[in-house]
């Protein structure tokens, strides 16, 4: 989903065949991190592996700390930001689980590190593959949550979440989230930039809010009651203007590079579509399929991707959906007792509106079962029927084997 | 038994008159906070502290009253080691000069929930000073048992009663943990023995390389103890044998100081609230212990 810019003033790229790892790590070798700390967990493993051969090789200039678990990772994170250092990390599943303290701690402290998230089931029962349970745990610990479809966007991506995260009116971490082998492991011709353009695009940190030898200070502190709202009303009000920071870098990213993602939502054919699928992720690909040939067929079908779960894109995904009939939403993971936490978000803002399509949310993909064509296809039957008649189960688990005894 | 060479050190007699550490909320008599003010006046105003969840950063940290005069930040409980990590990576890729990272982390925080990071650490010979303070309990909670609380101690979670007589473990051995990673320079001290403690903050100052310092830092809450009380019962710890000032420095062990005969453990025990209900057979038990102890660390000291 490239583009020209209007001056035609395109960065120098030679095309590589890499998978979502790699072009993680490219991306990320060319942000040039002073600190990386890592701990291995598949299906992430491999960005800091190919990370770690550059510094060996001398090729990329930074730290890289061998850590004893994830918790130790985004610590050691948080001491490198605090003296205003970059750094990144990269993790999944358990270890995202594992680090969860650190989370709240990162954003709570305003360290602007980038990670990825390779995204990945959560235990019991054991299971590396793909889902989105992992992320969508930690929706609310107050990091920029980004939804990756395909492996240059992900080495680009990798880019500007430095530029977002390190915005003087962001200051707040991002996750870069890729579908568990998917996306990590699949391999595609990616475009790298030239390391002078980045380097134009994405100049080193720089932040007054850090512990400096000239002028000390004191970092992560206490704040009782009569304070402790105002540091997190800020974190709030910092969150929600990262969408438009997101979007300045996005069109800043195109214009030297030749290729733009869109804000928080990317619809597709949504404009007059009366069934829309709102999904996240690299299954968007296989939708995107499925609403060409029902159009094809006469039916008006849309997608609505969702690129951003934080900040939510709540105008954006309102616009997208106005004139739907139906709408669904199709996510690798369910909060267990309610629905999908993207169906929920995504209900509550309709919920804010007068617009009252049919909803449903289709749970699919767990622990890396396949989704098929014919299921997608069957995600918009039951939608075009929820046009015509009271949905009934709003949640509804796709292509799963019932057992005779229930 | 055998005696380390007697050092002949440099003693910076003329501390800093400049308080790093003032306006925190410790209690009266707190040996933890004793513990990090001196340690801040050798190692200067070019320090990073981290502090972890625990007494000194509840205490120290109270915005918008800020305690430390040098940077100072609290990191997550398990973090201390972890975060003065990246601190020391961070400030290695900025080409910072003249400077010292420094973590002052409890008991609890030390040799229970952060024990992993700080393994990792000493195992990457990271370029920094962790000292813990050790009041033997979690203090910050409201005295609750940790791994370093000593054998017969009475907290809040291991109570005297019926069944119990306090804690029953025996207290980790945290200097020999560390020491068996092979580590740059490691020693136990005492807030009550400010001399040698400053000494051994000196030595970790030059140090390249990671330096461990396991200080005794009793509290008076606790312990059960009058706030002026302090200084005098981490000094009887010493006189009793029960606390071994000691060093690890270039794989060799060395015992700073043998007192050729233990003052009674019983009074050393009887001065301290926490261990009121313990009888002869405990503390003969605690006395058994003590010796076994002894004798291991000789015998390192000797075979090293």
């Amino acid at each position: 989903m490239g583009r020209m810019s209007a001056d035609g003033a395109v960065s120098h790229a030679r095309p590589l065949f890499m998978s979502g790892n790699e072009a993680v790590a490219w991306g990320a070798r060319l942000a040039r991190p002073q600190v990386i700390a890592a701990y291995p967990i598949t299906p992430q493993t491999v960005v800091i592996e190919r990370l770690s051969e550059w510094v060996a090789e001398g090729l990329l200039d930074s730290e890289f700390l061998h850590v004893e678990s994830e918790h130790s990772a985004l610590s050691a994170c948080m001491g490198a930001s605090a003296l205003g250092a970059r750094s990144f990390t990269a993790t999944s599943s358990q270890g995202l689980l594992y680090m969860a303290e650190c989370l709240h701690y990162a954003s709570g402290g305003r360290f602007p590190i980038v990670m990825m998230n390779a995204n990945r089931a959560l235990a019991l029962p054991w299971n590396i593959y793909g889902d989105q349970q992992d992320s969508l745990a930690v929706l609310s610990s107050g990091w920029i949550q980004i939804y990756i479809e395909d492996a240059q966007e992900a080495l680009d991506m990798s880019i500007q979440a430095f530029a977002i995260a390190e915005h003087a009116e962001v200051l707040t971490p991002v996750m870069l989230n890729l579908d568990g082998f998917v996306l990590t492991h699949t391999y595609e011709p990616v475009e790298v930039p030239g390391q002078e353009d980045v380097d134009v695009f994405l100049p080193s940190f720089r932040t007054p809010s850090k512990m400096d030898l000239e002028a000390p200070t004191n970092m992560g502190f206490t704040a009782g009651p009569a304070h402790y709202t105002e540091f997190k009303v800020q974190q709030h009000r910092a969150m929600l203007r990262a969408s438009q920071v997101a979007a300045q870098v996005d069109e800043a990213f195109g214009q030297r590079f030749g290729r733009c993602y869109g804000g928080g939502v990317v619809p597709y054919r949504c404009g007059d579509a009366d069934l829309v699928l709102v999904t996240l992720g690299s299954v968007a690909g296989l939708v995107r399929g499925v609403v060409d040939d029902l159009r094809a067929g006469g039916v008006a079908a849309g997608m609505l991707k969702l690129r951003f779960l934080r900040p939510f894109p709540e105008r954006e995904i309102v616009q997208a959906l106005s004139g739907a009939r139906a709408v669904g939403v199709l996510e690798k993971d369910v909060s267990f007792g309610n629905a999908g936490a993207v169906f929920s978000d995504v209900a509550s803002t309709l919920a804010s509106t007068t617009i009252r399509p049919a909803l449903l949310n289709f749970v699919a993909g767990l622990g890396g079962r396949d989704i098929s064509r014919d299921d997608v296809e069957r995600m918009f039957d039951e939608l075009r029927a929820a046009c015509v008649q009271a949905p009934g189960e709003r949640v509804r688990f796709v292509n799963v084997q019932e057992s005779r005894d229930g | 038994m055998v005696e380390a060479p007697r050092a002949r050190v440099q003693l910076p007699l003329s501390l800093s008159a400049d308080e790093p550490f003032l306006g925190h909320k410790a209690c009266a008599g707190c040996g933890g906070s004793l513990a990090v003010r001196l340690a801040l006046k050798v190692l200067g105003e070019r320090t990073f502290v981290v502090l972890p969840a625990g007494c000194m950063s509840a205490v120290g940290f109270l915005y918008p009253q800020l305690a430390f005069g040098c940077n100072a930040i609290i990191s997550t409980f398990a973090g201390t080691a972890s975060m003065m990590s990246g601190i020391a990576a961070a400030a290695r890729a900025l080409k910072l000069r003249d400077y010292h990272v420094v973590g002052f982390a409890g008991d609890g925080g030390t040799a229970d929930i952060g024990l992993q990071a700080l393994s990792g650490a000493i195992d990457r010979h990271e370029n920094f000073i962790y000292i813990c303070y050790d009041n033997e309990a979690y203090m910050n909670t409201g005295v609750q048992k940790s791994g370093l609380t000593p054998f017969g101690a009475r907290t809040t979670t291991s109570p005297a009663g019926k069944n119990a007589m306090g804690s029953r473990g025996r207290k980790k051995d945290l200097f020999e943990i560390v020491a068996a990673h092979g580590i740059d320079y490691a020693a136990t001290a005492t807030v009550a023995h400010a001399h040698d403690y400053i000494r051994k903050v000196d030595k970790a100052r030059t140090t390249v390389g990671t330096s461990f310092l396991h200080v005794l830092a009793p509290c008076p809450t606790g312990w059960g103890i009058d706030s002026d009380r302090t200084l005098e019962v981490a000094r009887g710890a010493v006189d009793c044998g029960l606390w071994i000032q000691a060093e690890y420095e270039g794989g060799h062990y060395h015992i700073n100081k043998s007192p050729r005969r233990f003052k009674p453990v019983a009074d050393h025990l009887a001065a301290q609230k926490r261990f009121a209900h313990l009888g002869k057979a405990e503390i003969a038990a605690i006395e058994k212990e003590r010796d076994g102890r002894w004798k291991r660390l000789q015998r390192l000291v000797g075979g090293g």
